[in-house]
């Protein structure tokens, strides 16, 4: 059935989109990096004509099969609306209502001003990927991570390095409340009425059913093999059947192939509609729907094994580490009030990832040392800003240049990083331990990877103090995290607005 | 001696490691099969501990009878306080009042204490447990361990003599020291200050004569110069015993390690010319001649395969006639079971049993590890590094052979992996080396003399081109 070949697909393309977002080692991204890049939203930002172009066919060919297939947003969707299908017991319990017409072009229509204005926090808001991937890495990623230090305290029990401690922690209040309830209201509509959020909201979702309408494949009621019953048009999560009419709104369709197997008298067909007008048999359907039968188990297998992978990783809590010894208390260190933010380096300038980023915390869930969170700030609410309590932007780490699909932070080579400066380093005297606590120091010189802190004496006599040659300062923070000035730094890093490379 | 053994090729390495394999393995058949034949016997292998067979040494100027093995009080066992902070432990008395208990049963009759050891709470957990034993059973050696600045003056040192009789529970002491002598940067500046300027010294002298304390001594660290300086106040102060560090490593190469410390041999030539009993402290540098390199503790076990790798540590400090006393700071009842088993009775060395030791004692010094001996006096690291941790990690890593020196290495993963992983798992980020700041506060408490910042500088740059993959 076509239908099969649909859900094997999406649960493949919904599984490894969602490892992506899982994943804290970076390693998946090397295989399925692809899968973000190939997203609507984030190859347009990108400017990727080709993949923008290839959408667009594909669209024209198939109809919305990218809403069913490739966006992970429309396939949680379904996955929702089959769960209460299953537990209500109701599979035909959606209706046909009419196109909200003038509210899908009316958000479109705002998510393009703000997408041209420069107004990132609310095209972040309504991209369907990066909603996706908000909800995945803030509600789904810590219970992964929580698993995976249960596997690492075994094995540490076990003197096995398979598995190593990650630290959780919430990386920003704000957008972990705006995934929540993202995922609740889209939650309560695919519960109770399938696409709703696709077919009203979602502004991809209306550009791809301008485009559907004129698709060369397409579901097509055959009117004198139709006895009316309205089966099609209560299975129709989409509710786009009109099946007094006989008419299928294709703006709306994302063809998912529920429809054609509803029908008792085999009244719909996927196929061009002069075909279908001509009665014709399809050609080539046939060789596709068996070859995607074994398929279509295997890919629900899969994914309801993953689920419960996940689900029992949930359950277990992960367990804390002692320590022995007479150990001096160490307190969490605080961010400092910067008066420029600091965006990692690839983002080329402020405005720049203002513009081109969907929020989707692809680069948030990769980093690897805790610098990138979603920032709070109501004009680039949910992107990502860096700072350095937890840790360094490590010299040799490139992961969200890689990971982005939008081109908000372009990919650079390790080798390039070293020589851009996305901010400069400013030094707190007060707060300096040399002066404080009289006693020498110089860690902030020690780790500067450029070379860019020195130790000079000072004209009073006593141990030498920090400076910095700004213009050898790259902005990694590796001195900012590394101070022991406790919580506040005495030395910090100031963003800079325009990366340069120096 | 070095010159005969660097000759020790690889491949005669492999061959001798091969046979220690083919040894252990014969062994454990032979356990195997004999403990069959006794049934259900479950000490079967090695049989149970004699409580009657401890090897006594004779303090010359008292006559004392002193157990070969002595407790060393440094590393009683703790457990985390419940909801306490980060670190936050106590003592386990109950534990304590155990192995006591259970090493007095065997024999062991010297306790050594100190009011700096396991944070200041090592005197009063001691004092319990052999409180509830007879005075005369036992005796307790602890030290005027004035390090501290603000405790040079005669008040406050006195204090910590006094503090010592309440905490201990005794109106004796029966071995008394003047704490690690020898270090700092002028250790005889340093001495005069501790010692005395204050009048200290010449006052223990009369507590001797007063019979408050039996046996005065000092334990040595450091500068041979100094030794030399001590013992030339012999004639005048009388020592009745000195405390050093000996094993086998540090017969001959303690001054390799590090030129601020003295060769053992030296140390003990110097006491016996002069019939003064030496007290041993480190037999086992902290647990390093234990806790070897696989190549040497196959080596080890080829030789004995019954005999813990420890026990050759201990059989060595204890063949020494004029050894009064071999210190061993154990934390855990098997610790104590297996000393037990070298000193009921001891059987002393034999000359090729030492060659032997030497030669491993070579082979150690291929293996660059850090000599720390996990006494924590550099503890607490005010900005809160876990220096021991660091150390510590580092030489599990030399030991197991992941410290890879560069990319090319044969086992270039696994060990990056194991060095990386086993790092954040020794010591949590905040503490770990990067975050040290070179204040040096740390090393002048340090009686191996490491150079603690230096070290955890060269670790973290090695951790950090680890991670870089730029070795």
């Amino acid at each position: 059935m076509l239908k099969k070949i649909r859900v094997t697909l999406a649960a493949v393309f919904f599984i490894c989109i969602t490892l992506l977002f899982l994943d804290f080692t970076g390693t998946v991204h090397t295989y399925l990096g692809w899968m973000a890049k190939i997203q609507f939203l984030p190859a347009l930002l990108a400017l990727n004509v080709g993949i923008v172009a290839l959408l667009l066919v594909l669209t024209l060919v198939f109809g919305r099969i990218y809403c069913s297939v490739i966006c992970p947003l429309g396939v949680m969707q379904d996955v929702i609306s089959w769960l209460s299908a299953r537990r209500r017991k109701k599979r035909h319990r959606f209706t046909y209502s009419p196109a909200m017409t003038w509210l899908r072009w009316g958000v479109l229509g705002l998510f393009v001003i703000a997408l041209v204005g420069g107004v990132g926090s609310f095209v972040a808001l309504l991209a369907p990927y990066s909603t996706y991937g908000r909800i995945v890495s803030n509600l789904l990623q810590p219970l992964w991570l929580w698993g995976n230090n249960v596997l690492a305290y075994f094995a540490e029990r076990a003197d096995s390095y398979a598995f190593y401690r990650t630290e959780v922690w919430m990386r920003g209040a704000l957008t972990l409340a705006m995934a929540a309830s993202a995922f609740v209201i889209l939650a309560i509509l695919a519960w109770r009425n399938g696409r709703t959020y696709c077919n009203t909201v979602c502004p991809v979702g209306t550009v791809l059913g301008a485009v559907a309408r004129y698709s060369w494949l397409k579901p097509v009621i055959n009117e004198e093999k139709c006895i009316s019953c309205g089966l099609c048009a209560r299975s129709c999560k989409a509710s786009c059947i009109d099946a007094k009419a006989h008419k299928i709104d294709y703006s709306r369709c994302v063809t998912c192939g529920d429809c054609l197997g509803s029908c008792s008298k085999d009244a719909i067909s996927y196929c061009h509609p002069q075909k279908a007008a001509k009665g014709a048999a399809q050609p080539g359907l046939d060789a596709m729907q068996t070859s995607g039968n074994k398929a279509a188990d295997n890919g629900r297998r899969t994914f309801l094994i993953g689920t419960a992978l996940l689900a029992g990783g949930a359950a277990l809590k992960a367990e804390e580490k002692t320590v022995d010894g007479g150990l001096a208390a160490i307190l969490d260190k605080k961010a400092p009030k910067r008066s420029t933010p600091i965006v990692p380096p690839g983002a080329r300038s402020l405005a720049n990832l203002q513009q081109h980023c969907t929020g989707c915390q692809l680069c948030v869930s990769v980093c690897p040392s805790g610098v990138l969170r979603p920032s709070g700030d109501l004009l680039t609410l949910m992107q990502p800003e860096s700072s350095y309590e937890r840790g360094y932007c490590l010299p040799e780490c490139t992961k969200c240049s890689e990971v982005c699909p939008t081109g908000a932070i372009a990919k650079i080579l390790p080798d390039e990083k070293s020589s851009i400066q996305i901010g400069h380093a400013q030094w707190v005297k007060d707060n300096c331990i040399v002066l404080a606590d009289g006693v020498s120091c110089g860690n902030c010189a020690r780790h500067c990877p450029t070379g860019a802190i020195q130790m000079v004496a000072q004209k009073e006599g006593g141990p030498e103090i920090p400076v910095v040659n700004t213009e050898k300062c790259i902005g990694c923070g590796a001195c900012e995290n590394l101070c022991p000035a406790r919580p506040f730094s005495a030395i910090y890093v100031e963003g800079h607005t325009h990366h340069r490379t120096i | 001696m070095n010159s005969k053994h660097s000759g020790l090729g690889r491949r005669e390495f492999l061959k001798r490691l091969g046979l220690g394999g083919a040894a252990v393995a014969a062994a454990g058949a032979t356990v195997g099969c004999s403990s069959q034949k006794q049934g259900d016997q479950g000490e079967a292998a090695l049989g149970p501990i004699p409580t009657d067979k401890m090897t006594h040494r004779t303090t010359p100027s008292s006559g004392d009878s002193v157990s070969l093995l002595g407790y060393g009080c440094m590393r009683w066992p703790t457990v985390p306080v419940e909801g306490g902070e980060e670190g936050e432990d106590r003592i386990d008395q109950d534990e304590v009042n155990r192995l006591v208990d259970y090493a007095l049963e065997h024999g062991v009759n010297y306790f050594d204490t100190s009011p700096a050891y396991c944070k200041g709470r090592s005197e009063t957990a001691t004092g319990i447990a052999l409180a509830r034993h007879p005075r005369d059973k036992y005796f307790i050696a602890t030290k005027l361990s004035n390090f501290a600045p603000q405790t040079f003056s005669r008040e406050a040192s006195m204090k910590m003599y006094h503090d010592s009789f309440k905490a201990l529970q005794t109106d004796y002491i029966d071995y008394y020291l003047l704490h690690s002598v020898g270090g700092g940067e002028d250790p005889f500046e340093l001495f005069n200050k501790r010692y005395v300027d204050n009048g200290m010294l010449d006052f223990l002298v009369k507590e001797r004569e007063a019979g408050r304390i039996r046996h005065l001594g000092f334990s040595f660290h450091g500068d041979v110069k100094f030794f030399d300086y001590a013992l030339s106040l012999h004639d005048k102060y009388k020592w009745d015993f000195v405390q050093i560090q000996l094993n086998y490593f540090d017969w001959q190469h303690a001054h390799e390690i590090n030129p601020s410390n003295v060769n053992a041999e030296y140390l003990y030539g110097e006491l016996e010319k002069r019939g003064i009993p030496a007290v041993i402290m480190e037999p086992l540098l902290g647990g390093r001649l234990a806790k070897v390199h696989d190549h040497v503790a196959s080596r080890l076990k080829q030789q004995e395969p019954d005999r813990s790798v420890a026990s050759w540590a201990f059989r060595y400090a204890g063949s020494f006639p004029d050894v009064l006393t071999v210190l061993s700071g154990m934390t855990y009842m098997e610790h104590l079971q297996d000393n037990l088993r070298s000193f009921c009775p001891l059987v002393p060395l034999t000359d090729s049993d030492l060659d032997y030791l030497y030669e491993t004692a070579d082979i150690m010094l291929q293996f660059p590890t850090i000599p720390c001996n996990d006494c924590k006096y550099c503890m607490p690291c005010p900005y809160g590094i876990d220096i021991p941790s660091i150390l510590l990690h580092y030489n599990k890593c030399v030991n197991e052979g992941n410290v890879p020196e560069d990319t090319q290495a044969a086992n270039y993963r696994e060990a990056r992996r194991a060095f990386l992983v086993g790092y954040d798992r020794s010591v949590p980020k905040l503490r770990q080396a990067s975050h040290c700041t070179g204040c040096n506060q740390c090393s002048p408490h340090c009686p191996q003399q490491i150079n603690i910042p230096g070290e955890l500088a060269r670790i973290d740059k090695y951790a950090d081109n680890l991670r870089q993959g730029k070795l």
